[in-house]
């Protein structure tokens, strides 16, 4: 395939990933628009209001970047993880196996369908919150890179899953257990500092401490940890993630015979 | 001009160590209508599956119109459309946007591509369901969804794995219809049957595997030509004995109104009709009593492999 038809291919997998999302909008686009407005007002308003400032931001202000980074990283992940499996279930993988397209345009198809739906959930819970709070943006380029990135990186890792899932509870099982936990110590509610030395350590090989870090940073200037260091870890598990990926897709573990 | 399949020395042993393929060697001539016959496990799908990608080879070497699968597997399969046993769409999908995304992931620019979808929707009756969910349709409608997704890029090889199960008469004498049409105007066809007579009205050639070898492979014209023997079975208007005997002929009465007699090539089946008459035994109806191609094909599988 050349390079347009590369494109072409590439446009018809995102197109296919939006209007299926598109589809099912109750079910990928409302619960996180629901779920955020009852965080907003019990976390912000009600308890919030309790706790007083956070890095000189009410904590309202404080917890929202990390709200909307909750929101991406559920959001790409569950689209690629559901889609791709799904695909896998009901045998229309076939479609793209026995096409053409090069192993790489089928991954960026698929985190590209990730990416669009991370990002207009963004926007919808951000638009929410402005119901709540003002919303500063220190940085508008680091916003959009932290978002892209995030959104790429969680896409990439729910491709992972859905090529080892065999059940439909195997796509439930890692953002069961494994996000939904990271992402709760991983600053949204709270600011490392206000934890020992030692859970301030540990928490720095979670790697949704540095995508909430540099996410808010980007919002409100203020960070748990290095910005250079948080995006440089985002980077390297972009790279690994997609690496390994490609490597799944290219040797057709799971996926052929 | 290079065959529109060629297969040399073609293995696979799966994981568990079952030997699917044992070495096939498979030519199809481009423009032909080939059947590949096989009982049930015989490797016809294995086959199917290292064409189009989705089985890895153990060893051997495929072409597809002359590109080799090992060197260039993309350009190989811009050739091919697939028409898989099982139904694998999205069935929550459109059936006109299943057309159009798989001429997309082809390179086809969706313009074209939407023109393409009406074009083969229109072919294969299904205009009317464009906008219906895959999983609406009939089984039938289903099969032709297929067919129809597996034409839209406009490959040069069309493999059919066992396209008419599950569809009706009707149906089927309309998509064999469609099938010597589009085979008539240059696409070579392959097709994976499990009913006999649908290969020997449609194909010209055929080759039989069984036990991941390939049996026999030559035209259907010269392996009818091999029967030996045809059991005909004759409906009598009289009663007709049990212990009925015509010199030089094999025949044996099933009840009191039925012959079953075997002819053996070359034999005259007047002087047959000549004797019964002489006998005032009227026979009011004949028929095989078996596909010729079904005897001939089981003849086949029983030889030793």
């Amino acid at each position: 395939m050349n390079r347009y038809e590369q494109y072409v291919a590439f446009m018809t997998i995102l197109r296919k990933e939006i209007r299926r999302y598109l589809r099912i909008w109750s079910q990928t686009l409302l619960p996180s628009a629901i779920t955020m407005t009852l965080y907003y007002v019990i976390f912000g308003n009600l308890i919030g209001s309790r706790i007083g400032t956070m890095g000189g931001y009410s904590y309202m202000e404080f917890v929202v970047p990390g709200l909307i980074m909750m929101a991406i990283v559920t959001n790409s992940y569950a689209n690629v993880v559901a889609s791709f499996f799904g695909a896998k279930f009901n045998n229309s993988v076939e479609e793209l196996l026995v096409s053409p397209i090069p192993a790489y345009v089928i991954l960026l198809g698929y985190v590209a369908g990730g990416v669009s739906r991370g990002v207009l959930v963004a926007i919808i819970v951000t638009t929410v919150s402005l119901f709540f709070t003002r919303l500063p943006i220190h940085n508008p380029m680091l916003v959009v890179l932290v978002v892209t990135l995030t959104s790429v990186l969680f896409s990439l890792l729910g491709f992972i899953n859905a090529v080892f899932a065999n059940t439909f509870d195997d796509i439930n099982i890692v953002p069961v257990f494994v996000l939904t936990p990271l992402t709760y110590l991983g600053g949204v509610f709270y600011s490392l500092d206000l934890l020992p030395d030692f859970w301030a350590s540990v928490s720095q090989i979670n790697p949704l401490v540095y995508v909430v870090s540099a996410f808010r940073f980007g919002m409100l200037g203020i960070s748990d940890v290095n910005l250079a260091f948080a995006l440089s870890m985002i980077v390297v598990c972009v790279v690994l993630a997609f690496g390994y990926s490609l490597h799944l897709l290219h040797t057709g573990k799971r996926l052929r015979t | 001009m290079s065959e529109a399949l060629k297969i040399e020395g073609l293995q696979k042993t799966y994981e568990n160590g079952f030997e699917a393929l044992k070495g096939i060697d498979l030519s199809v001539e481009p423009g032909d209508f080939f059947a590949l016959l096989g009982p049930n496990g015989a490797g016809k799908s294995t086959t199917i599956g290292i064409v189009s990608s989705l089985v890895a080879k153990s060893a051997g070497k495929v072409w597809v119109h002359g590109v080799d699968i090992d060197k260039d597997f993309p350009g190989a399969k811009r050739h091919l459309g697939i028409v898989p046993q099982e139904f694998n769409f999205n069935v929550f999908e459109k059936v006109e946007d299943i057309l159009t995304n798989q001429a997309g992931y082809y390179g086809i620019p969706l313009r074209e591509a939407r023109k393409r979808t009406d074009q083969f929707l229109e072919r294969l009756g299904l205009t009317e369901k464009r906008h219906t969910r895959a999983r609406m349709l009939s089984g039938g409608m289903k099969r032709r969804l297929m067919i129809a997704r597996a034409l839209v890029h406009q490959p040069r090889l069309l493999i059919l794995d066992e396209p008419t199960a599950g569809v009706d008469i009707e149906m089927r004498r309309s998509m064999y219809e469609f099938l010597r049409e589009i085979n008539a105007a240059g696409t070579t066809i392959i097709l994976t049957t499990h009913y006999l007579e649908e290969a020997e009205a449609l194909c010209r050639n055929m080759a039989i595997i069984n036990h991941g070898k390939i049996v026999t492979n030559r035209s259907i014209k010269e392996l009818l030509r091999d029967l030996h023997k045809e059991v005909f079975i004759l409906d009598c208007a009289s009663d007709i004995p049990q212990d009925l005997h015509i010199e030089g002929f094999d025949v044996q009465a099933l009840d009191g109104h039925t012959v079953q007699v075997a002819i053996e090539k070359g034999q005259d089946l007047a002087e047959l009709f000549s004797v019964l008459h002489q006998r005032d035994i009227a026979v009011v109806s004949m028929r095989n009593e078996a596909n010729r191609l079904e005897q001939m094909f089981v003849n086949l599988l029983e030889q030793p492999a």
